[in-house]
C-alpha cells in the first residue's frame, strides 16, 4: 500500500501541475480577448475568403471559403513534401553509396556536396536558389526551348500538357500490368523454393510494363497528343507561356533547395547504414556463391535497411516541417496562405495557429505511422 | 494632547489621499499604458521592416520617417524626450498580433484605416497620417501606361496580409482579367522578385511604389501607372480598451497637424507663447489646461512640436526632401485645397 502512494502521489502532482498550468494560461487568454474584445471561434472558416492564391491543386479563388483556402495550403504543403521526400531519398541513397565508393573522385564529391550543404541555414539555401536562380533565368520571351517543348523561365517551367483520348483503357492497362507483375513474383517465389529454379522476375516485369500499355496505345484505340506552350506578349517586353502545364519558380526553388539540403542527412543514414552491417556478412555470402548483386540485395540491404529507416523517418519529418519556410519565397503552402493571409484578414490568431499546429502534428505522425510499419515489416522476425 | 490623535492622523491621512490625487490624475490611474510606459521611460512603437519616408532605419540604427514621427511625439507628450522610442519593425503579417499581445504600445506602420480590423480585431485606430490609395508600377519598357493594357496571364507582386491583396482579386475581377498573384511576406522579397523580372507589376500602396521605387536597381526603368484602384487611408493604431492611451495617440498627430494649420514650427514654437491668438497659445501650453486630461503636464504639445516639428516639416523632411513624393496631393491642409482636417484643440 505504502508503495504505491509513494508511486501514485509524483504522477498526480504533476497531472494536476499541467492542468493548472494549461488552465490558467487558456483562462488569461479568454480574459484578455475578452478585454480587447476579440472573439473566439471557428465560424470564419465558411466565409468567403476573397483573397486569391497563385498556384492551387483544387479549384479555388476568393470566392470559395476559408476552409477551402486551408485546404489549398495543406495540398500545397503535400505536394512539396511529397517530391521533396522522393527526390531527396534517391539522391540521398545515391550520394550515400558514393561516399562508400572506392573511386576517389567520386567518393570525394560526394563527401563534399554533404559537407557543402547540410552546413548552410536552409533559409539561406532557399534564398539562393529562387534568387539567385531567378536572376539566372532567361524571360519569357528570350527562352531557349529545352527538347523543343520545355521552356525554363524566370516566370517558371512551362511543360507541355498531357492530353488523353480513352486515358481509363491506359490506366487499366497499367493496373492489369501491375497485378500481373504481382503474380508472377509470387509465383517465381514459389518455384524457387519448391525447385530451386530462378525466373528472370525483373526482366519479366519490365517487359510487362511496357509491353500492355503499348498494346493500349496500338488496338485500345489511346491516343495521347501534346499541348506545348506558346509564348504570348501582353505588352512590349512582357511575355509569358499559354497552355501546357506552368510550374512556378517558387516550386521548383523549394523543392530543390529542400531536397538538396534533406539528401545529405539521407545520405549519412545510407552510409551509416550500410557500414554498420558486418563485413562477414558480406564475406559469407560471396562465399556461399552469390553474385555481389545479390550479395547487396539479399544480405547487405535487408540488414542495412533496419538501421537506415528509423533516422531517415527522422529526416522525412524533418522536410515536411521545412517545407513552411515556404513563406519566405512565396510559394503558398499552409503558412503562408492560412497561418499568413487568411490570419491577417481574419485576425484570428488563436484559431488559425491552434488548426496549423494541429495539422502539422496530424502529418507527421502519419509519415511516423507509416514508417513505423515499414520499420516493422523489414525488422528481424524472431521465430 | 492624545485626545487631538485621532483627529491628527484622519487630517494626515485625508492630506496624503488628496496629494495623491494631484500627482497622480484619474487619467493617468486609469490608463495602464500610459503608466507602463512612464515606468519603462521609453514609447513602444512598431514600424515597418524599412519603407523609406515612413518608417526606415539608417545604417547606425537610427529610424526616420512621418510614421516614425508619430511615435516620437507621443515620446515627447509623455516622457518629454522624442528619443525615447524603443522601435520594434515588423511584417504585415505579425503586425496585429504584436500590437494585441501588448508587444507593442502603438502601431504606426503604414496600416490602413479599416471597418473589420477597427471593429473585429481588439483594435482602435486613432486618426490618419497619411491618405494613400493602391496603384501598379511597371516597367516603362513594357510600354504600359494605363490599368486598361493589362491583359490575362499578368502576374502581379505584392505583400501578404495586407488590404492589397483583396483589392487586387477585386481591380482584376471588376475587369474580367486573370492573374497570377505572387505574394511574399516581406516587402524586401517583393521588390528583389519584382525587379528580378519575377512579375509584370508591383502593387501595393502608391506611397509604397514610390518609396520601394527608390530601393530598384534602376529607378528610372519603373512607373507608377496613374490609376488608383482604392482608398488607403493610413494611420496609427492602439489597442481597444484603453481609451486615455487613444486620446494621448490621436491628439499628438492631431497636434502636430494643427501646428501646421496655426504656422507654428519647431523653431518659432517658444516665440508663439506670447501670441495673440488663443488657438495658438493653447497649442503652445501658454493657456489652459489641455495637457490634465490626459495626465500630462502642460507642455505636452509643446515638446511636440519643439522636438519633431509639425505635420509639414515632417512630411518635408521625410517624404518631400527625399524625393518620394514631394506633391503633397491630399496630403495637404484642408485650408490649402487637400485633406487634413483635425477637431480643434481645445
Amino acid at each position: 500500500m505504502n508503495l504505491k502512494l509513494k508511486d501514485i502521489v509524483p504522477q498526480l502532482i504533476t497531472v494536476i501541475a499541467v492542468v493548472l498550468i494549461f488552465g490558467f494560461f487558456t483562462y488569461n487568454a479568454q480574459i484578455n480577448m475578452e478585454n480587447r474584445g476579440i472573439d473566439f471561434g471557428y465560424g470564419f472558416l465558411s466565409q468567403e475568403s476573397s483573397f486569391d492564391v497563385q498556384f492551387s491543386l483544387i479549384e479555388y479563388d476568393g470566392s470559395h471559403s476559408y476552409f477551402r483556402a486551408y485546404l489549398v495550403g495543406l495540398l500545397n504543403t503535400i505536394l512539396v513534401s511529397v517530391i521533396g521526400i522522393i527526390i531527396a531519398t534517391i539522391l540521398g541513397v545515391i550520394v550515400g553509396v558514393a561516399r562508400l565508393s572506392p573511386n576517389y573522385l567520386i567518393n570525394k564529391f560526394a563527401a563534399f556536396y554533404v559537407e557543402f550543404f547540410r552546413n548552410i541555414p536552409l533559409l539561406l539555401q532557399i534564398f539562393f536558389w529562387y534568387f539567385a536562380a531567378l536572376r539566372a533565368l532567361p524571360l519569357p520571351q528570350d527562352a531557349e526551348a529545352i527538347f523543343g517543348v520545355f521552356f525554363l523561365t524566370i516566370k517558371g517551367l512551362y511543360v507541355p500538357a498531357f492530353i488523353w483520348q480513352n486515358f481509363s483503357i491506359f490506366f487499366y492497362s497499367l493496373v492489369a500490368a501491375v497485378i500481373a507483375i504481382i503474380v508472377i513474383r509470387i509465383h517465381a517465389k514459389k518455384v524457387q523454393e519448391n525447385q530451386g529454379k530462378q525466373i528472370p522476375v525483373f526482366f519479366i516485369s519490365l517487359g510487362l510494363i511496357f509491353i500492355l500499355p503499348l498494346l493500349s496505345f496500338l488496338i485500345g484505340g489511346v491516343k495521347l497528343s501534346f499541348e506545348v506552350p506558346v509564348l504570348k506578349q501582353l505588352a512590349t517586353t512582357s511575355f509569358i507561356y499559354e497552355g501546357g502545364v506552368s510550374l512556378p519558380p517558387e516550386l521548383i526553388a523549394l523543392t530543390l533547395s529542400l531536397s538538396l539540403y534533406t539528401a545529405t542527412f539521407i545520405a549519412e543514414c545510407v552510409r551509416a547504414g550500410i557500414q554498420g552491417v558486418g563485413k562477414g556478412q558480406k564475406e559469407a555470402a560471396a562465399s556461399i556463391g552469390l553474385t555481389p548483386n545479390q550479395v547487396l540485395k539479399l544480405v547487405i540491404m535487408p540488414q542495412a535497411l533496419r538501421i537506415i529507416i528509423p533516422p531517415t523517418t527522422n529526416q522525412y519529418l524533418n522536410l515536411t516541417k521545412n517545407s513552411s519556410l515556404a513563406a519566405a519565397i512565396a510559394y503558398p503552402d499552409l503558412v503562408l496562405v492560412f497561418a499568413g493571409t487568411a490570419l491577417m484578414q481574419t485576425g484570428k490568431a488563436i484559431e488559425i495557429v491552434s488548426i496549423t499546429m494541429f495539422t502539422y502534428l496530424t502529418l507527421s505522425i502519419s509519415i511516423s505511422i507509416l514508417m513505423n510499419w515499414y520499420n516493422k515489416r523489414i525488422a528481424i522476425q524472431e521465430k | 494632547m492624545f485626545k487631538y490623535l485621532k483627529q491628527l492622523t484622519s487630517l494626515v491621512a485625508m492630506v496624503a489621499v488628496l496629494f495623491t490625487f494631484t500627482t497622480e490624475s484619474i487619467a493617468a490611474k486609469k490608463s495602464k499604458t500610459l503608466k507602463n510606459t512612464q515606468k519603462k521611460g521609453f514609447v513602444r512603437c512598431g514600424v515597418s521592416q524599412g519603407l523609406p519616408g515612413f518608417s526606415n532605419a539608417d545604417a547606425a540604427g537610427n529610424w526616420t520617417g512621418v510614421d516614425v514621427d508619430v511615435c516620437r511625439a507621443v515620446a515627447a507628450a509623455v516622457l518629454g524626450d522624442a528619443n525615447k522610442v524603443k522601435f520594434t519593425p515588423l511584417s504585415a503579417k505579425e503586425r496585429f498580433t504584436a500590437l494585441t499581445s501588448g508587444e507593442i504600445d502603438i502601431l504606426s506602420r503604414n496600416t490602413t484605416w479599416t471597418l473589420s480590423r477597427d471593429a473585429d480585431i481588439g483594435l482602435t485606430f486613432v486618426g490618419v497620417n497619411f491618405y494613400d490609395g493602391q496603384g501598379f508600377m511597371v516597367r516603362k519598357s513594357s510600354g504600359i501606361t494605363s490599368t486598361g493594357q493589362f491583359k490575362d496571364g499578368i502576374s502581379a507582386c505584392t505583400n501578404i496580409g495586407t488590404t492589397t491583396e483583396l483589392n487586387m482579386r477585386d481591380f482584376f475581377n471588376s475587369k474580367g482579367i486573370k492573374y497570377e498573384p505572387v505574394a511574399f511576406e516581406k516587402a524586401d522579397e517583393v521588390v528583389a522578385a519584382y525587379d528580378a523580372g519575377r512579375c509584370d507589376t508591383y502593387t501595393t500602396d502608391k506611397s509604397g511604389l514610390a518609396a520601394q521605387r527608390t530601393k530598384m536597381k534602376n529607378p528610372d526603368e519603373h512607373i507608377v501607372l496613374p490609376e488608383t484602384i482604392s482608398k488607403e487611408p493610413l494611420g496609427p493604431v492602439v489597442r481597444q480598451g484603453d481609451s486615455v492611451w487613444e486620446d494621448i495617440v490621436r491628439w499628438s498627430l492631431n497636434t502636430m497637424i494643427e501646428a501646421e494649420e496655426y504656422g507654428i514650427t519647431s523653431a518659432n514654437a517658444d516665440m508663439m507663447k506670447t501670441s495673440d491668438n488663443p488657438a495658438i497659445k493653447r497649442l503652445v501650453g501658454a493657456e489652459g489646461e489641455l495637457g490634465a486630461a490626459f495626465g500630462l503636464d502642460n507642455d505636452w504639445s509643446l515638446r511636440i512640436i519643439k522636438q519633431v516639428g509639425n505635420y509639414g516639416e515632417s512630411y518635408k523632411r521625410n517624404i518631400a526632401d527625399t524625393g518620394i513624393l514631394p506633391d503633397r496631393g491630399p496630403n495637404q491642409l484642408w485650408t490649402k485645397g487637400g485633406i487634413l482636417y483635425v477637431p480643434p484643440a481645445r
